[in-house]
């Protein structure tokens, strides 16, 4: 019997986004990622999976097992039906990650992955894309 | 409702959180905490996060906040346990937790706490 490479996960509360952390710990210790990508996989997911409950209204996060020659990893697609973001490359930049406000952490989730995609327009949702690789 | 749980001991609080944390438990926690140093007089607080492999952005930011938090309620607050994928993770997220004390372990930690009571 073979396992599922892929699937989804809604996305709705804050107890979605502590089960999606879960989940995607399981994903990256199958697909052998060191304890620290693990880590930074996991964080990345939480900080987008809230974005998606608290600006996106609810959303989903779709996983693939994905493979390119030897090497294994983890891709993640967070969408949600909300407002979207207006200027991403404000969005995008760091000052929106650190410091006391609520930064919308893109910046931040960015750096701990190895492939970072957003597409996000007003009226349209947002659609964040990661790959993290063994 | 769930609920971190704070011990006191002596003239100090010690929390541990061994669950991994929504949001609003930690903004339960901060408010808990709060009211326990009032009720209670406490100078020190220590927190044990080495059960927690998540620290992401809000975790840091709660933390920190109750270490201020605690600051003008005339406390100190030592966060001890942070692992050390944790701590790679937080830094690469652009969250270095400045103001916050951190030690190593309990122990330390609570070393940290009684040297810094006993100098005010």
């Amino acid at each position: 019997m073979s396992t599922p490479r892929s699937g989804t996960y809604a996305i709705r509360s804050e107890q979605d986004v502590v089960l999606g952390r879960q989940a995607v710990r399981k994903l990256a210790q199958e697909c052998g990622l060191r304890l620290v990508d693990q880590t930074k996989l996991v964080t990345a997911v939480s900080e987008l999976a809230r974005n998606a409950v608290i600006y996106g209204g609810g959303g989903d996060m779709d996983w693939t097992i994905v493979e390119e020659g030897a090497r294994k990893g983890v891709q993640l697609v967070f969408r949600d039906t909300g407002p979207g973001i207006a200027d991403l490359k404000q969005a995008m930049t760091d000052g929106w990650t650190s410091g006391t406000g609520l930064g919308l952490g893109l910046a931040g989730a960015k750096r701990l992955v190895d492939q970072f995609e957003i597409q996000s327009a007003p009226g349209q949702g947002t659609r964040v894309t990661i790959t993290k690789w063994n | 409702m769930d609920r971190i749980p704070i011990l006191r001991m002596g003239s100090f609080l010690l929390v541990t959180i061994q669950v991994d944390m929504h949001d609003q438990l930690a903004m339960t926690l901060q408010d808990d905490l709060s009211a326990k140093i009032s009720e209670t007089s406490a100078k020190g607080v220590l927190i044990d996060i080495s059960a927690l492999d998540v620290v992401d952005s809000f975790i840091g930011r709660m933390i920190g906040m109750i270490s201020g938090l605690s600051r003008i309620m005339d406390a100190e607050t030592v966060v001890v346990g942070m692992q050390p994928a944790v701590a790679i993770t937080l830094v690469e997220l652009g969250l270095t937790l400045s103001g916050v004390s951190t030690a190593l372990d309990v122990e330390r930690g609570m070393k940290l706490l009684r040297e810094r009571v006993q100098s005010q």
